[in-house]
């Protein structure tokens, strides 16, 4: 689960806010403080991760610290994924 | 003693000319800002001091003195002309905040050309509307964002060049492209400057218009005497001082406070390339010893919200000033700076259109949490009735915020449309758009601008640019766009939507709209909210009234709904 949740995470990524795709993104690459995502674009971002994932991320958590990779990204979404039950 | 000393003798005794004497200038000299910003200081002997610390999101840094910054602009705008670009062309720059941004900047006006800056998150719609307005000659970028320009260059056939300053060579250079790289070339140790005078324009910034597309709002080399001597006075920026403007040079901020003040000052400026965070900006201020910080409510709203432990964790006792820009500063953010560093920040107010601040809040003055402050020394403002067009005779009225027109930093025009310029005027005063109350003693307090357009942190967002971006979504039928409030971005952006037959609303649709604006505008024009409606509310006449709808987000009264079709 952890694997293919970082691998979606990662492609919706790059595919929707990278925009040099020569660039390379891992799971480590800095999204926030790197530029890549912005602060309005987080919305997005958290807008899709809980369409995916069926979770409601409160607005407090989702800071910039909080989205800054992939693998921050998918320890949050896995911390509301187990709430879920 | 701040430099401005007492606001009330300075009013008193004062004239632009105060700046001019500063600066060297008379009437009918050469004033390019290019050099003033770079030879000049050099010229007083201070070329071996520090102009530019500059760190990136990967912690690159760089360091350049003036004489460095003299050597990098006069390359750049050598560069330039050996391409063929004259004065009075369009040169677009679209980056990051990287140093050629800063450099290519001035560059550009050294050879007299005109600058153009970008926001580098800016999509390809709002890129195209702009480069294509103001007819751009070149457009200056980097490879994460080229492709963007490559999109839309069909449709652009007065871009000549496209530059791109970070090409590694791996992938080819397409059409009208062109690398160059400032670190590989050699140093220009003279380049002879264009010999522009005080009304030759020089910077070309876009803002949104309620109606319209987006407008260019020309400047020019004069602007120097406004942006130096506001800077000093209102913002107290000294010689000595290590400076961080945290705006992005792709809005006027960034470029009058950013570039040309503290550099024509000769201060220590500090750039850093990266994301927002609080402690990544909290290490910043401390890294570099910053004494004076001209910031935003956006981001002081955000750093209030990171918390007050975490400041505790940096030394920053080096902070000397604080001020802000772009949006009204409530009192809380104000009582919350003074808690926190010690003392409070100082809202300046300002915009595109006038080049360098007009109201603020001063050192020499009491500070009125809350409050916009009072008009610059040599400005004079007001608050006009809307309906007789004059200043009303009493206090605490709300009306239009309007200047008289006739400092040396106020907008030339619009390009190519003089027509929206004549309309910001009314009985002879510059009409600002926003709207305020004046109290007993003069003090400006914001009360809520005088059009549709929207405020999302400090950026000026255009409902009609995103509302004909939004018919371009196949499941659009038509669409309302109004500000919502928010605690941190003062305004975000909400989308009204109907849907075409066949379409209907679900979460992955709201997705798909809010990424197709962001990629087609900008971030900050992306809808953060969609409501799919089965109507919109119109007049008979069939005008969308947008008046309703913002009403109702905002708690406010409808108003007048007489016209309203089917009431």
């Amino acid at each position: 689960m952890a694997d293919e949740l970082k691998d979606a995470v990662l492609n919706y990524v790059a595919k929707e806010y990278l925009e040099d795709d020569s660039e390379p993104l891992t799971y480590d690459t800095p999204l926030i403080s790197g530029g890549i995502v912005d602060s309005f674009s987080m919305v997005s971002l958290k807008r899709f991760l809980e369409n995916k994932y069926a979770i409601a991320i409160p607005d407090d958590e989702a800071t910039p610290e909080a989205f800054d990779s992939v693998n921050k990204i998918v320890s949050l979404v896995q911390k509301y994924v187990a709430k879920k039950g | 003693m701040s430099n401005i000393g007492s606001y009330d003798e300075r009013v008193k005794n004062f004239s632009w000319t105060i700046a001019e004497k500063e600066l060297g200038y008379k009437p009918g000299d050469v004033i390019n800002i290019g050099w003033y910003c770079t030879d000049r200081i050099c010229e007083q002997g201070k070329g071996s001091k520090v102009a530019l610390h500059w760190e990136g999101f990967t912690g690159v840094e760089k360091t350049y003195t003036y004489n460095d910054i003299r050597l990098a602009t006069n390359t750049i705008g050598a560069f330039l002309r050996g391409l063929g670009l004259k004065d009075g062309e369009r040169v677009c720059l679209f980056m990051d905040k990287i140093p050629e941004l800063y450099l290519g900047f001035l560059g550009i006006l050294k050879i007299g050309a005109i600058a153009q800056p970008l926001f580098s998150a800016f999509g390809d719609e709002s890129l195209f509307v702009r480069l294509s307005n103001a007819e751009t000659s070149a457009v200056i970028s980097q490879k994460k964002h080229v492709s963007k320009v490559r999109k839309i260059l069909e449709k652009l056939p007065h871009i000549r060049h496209i530059i791109i300053v970070d090409h590694d060579g791996v992938a080819p250079l397409k059409d009208r492209e062109v690398a160059f790289s400032l670190e590989k070339s050699a140093p220009v140790e003279h380049l002879d400057i264009h010999p522009t005078k005080a009304e030759s324009a020089s910077v070309l910034h876009y803002t949104s218009g309620t109606t319209g597309m987006p407008k260019g709002v020309k400047h020019v080399h004069y602007s120097l005497i406004s942006q130096y001597l506001t800077a000093k006075w209102a913002l107290d920026l000294r010689e000595d001082d290590i400076y961080w403007c945290t705006a992005d040079p792709g809005w006027v901020t960034g470029t009058s406070y950013g570039i040309i003040a503290p550099f024509a000052i000769g201060v220590t400026q500090c750039v850093l390339d990266a994301g927002f965070s609080a402690e990544a900006w909290y290490k910043w201020i401390e890294k570099r010893r910053v004494t004076m910080w001209y910031s935003a409510p956006t981001a002081i709203r955000s750093l209030m919200k990171a918390g007050d432990e975490i400041v505790k964790k940096f030394d920053l006792s080096s902070l000397r000033h604080l001020a802000s820009v772009g949006e009204p500063l409530n009192s809380e953010a104000v009582v919350w700076s003074e808690k926190v560093f010690g003392k409070p920040f100082y809202d300046t107010y300002w915009q595109t259109e006038t080049g360098s601040i007009v109201i603020g809040n001063y050192p020499g003055m009491e500070v009125r949490p809350g409050s916009m402050g009072k008009p610059f020394p040599g400005i004079t403002g007001t608050v006009l009735d809307p309906v007789k067009n004059e200043p009303y005779p009493t206090h605490s009225k709300i009306g239009l915020v309007a200047l008289k027109f006739d400092w040396p930093s106020r907008m030339r025009t619009y390009w190519n449309n003089e027509e929206a310029f004549q309309k910001k005027f009314r009985s002879g005063w510059y009409i600002t758009g926003d709207r305020s109350k004046l109290d007993q003693d003069g003090y400006f307090w914001f009360a809520g601008r005088d059009d549709d357009i929207i405020n999302t942190a400090g950026h000026l967002v255009s409902p009609f640019e995103i509302e004909s971006a939004l018919l371009e979504h196949p499941a659009v039928a038509e669409s309302a766009v109004v500000s919502k409030p928010d605690p941190i971005n003062l305004e975000v952006v909400k989308a009204f939507v109907t849907l075409k037959p066949g379409f209907a609303a679900s979460k992955d649709l709201d997705l798909e709209i809010m990424n197709f604006i962001r990629k087609k505008l900008s971030p900050l024009a992306m809808p953060q909210e969609i409501e799919f409606v089965p109507s919109l509310p119109k007049t008979r006449s069939g005008k969308i009234m947008r008046r309703i709808l913002h009403a109702k987000e905002w708690g406010e009264e409808i108003g007048d709904t007489s016209t309203l079709e089917n009431d």
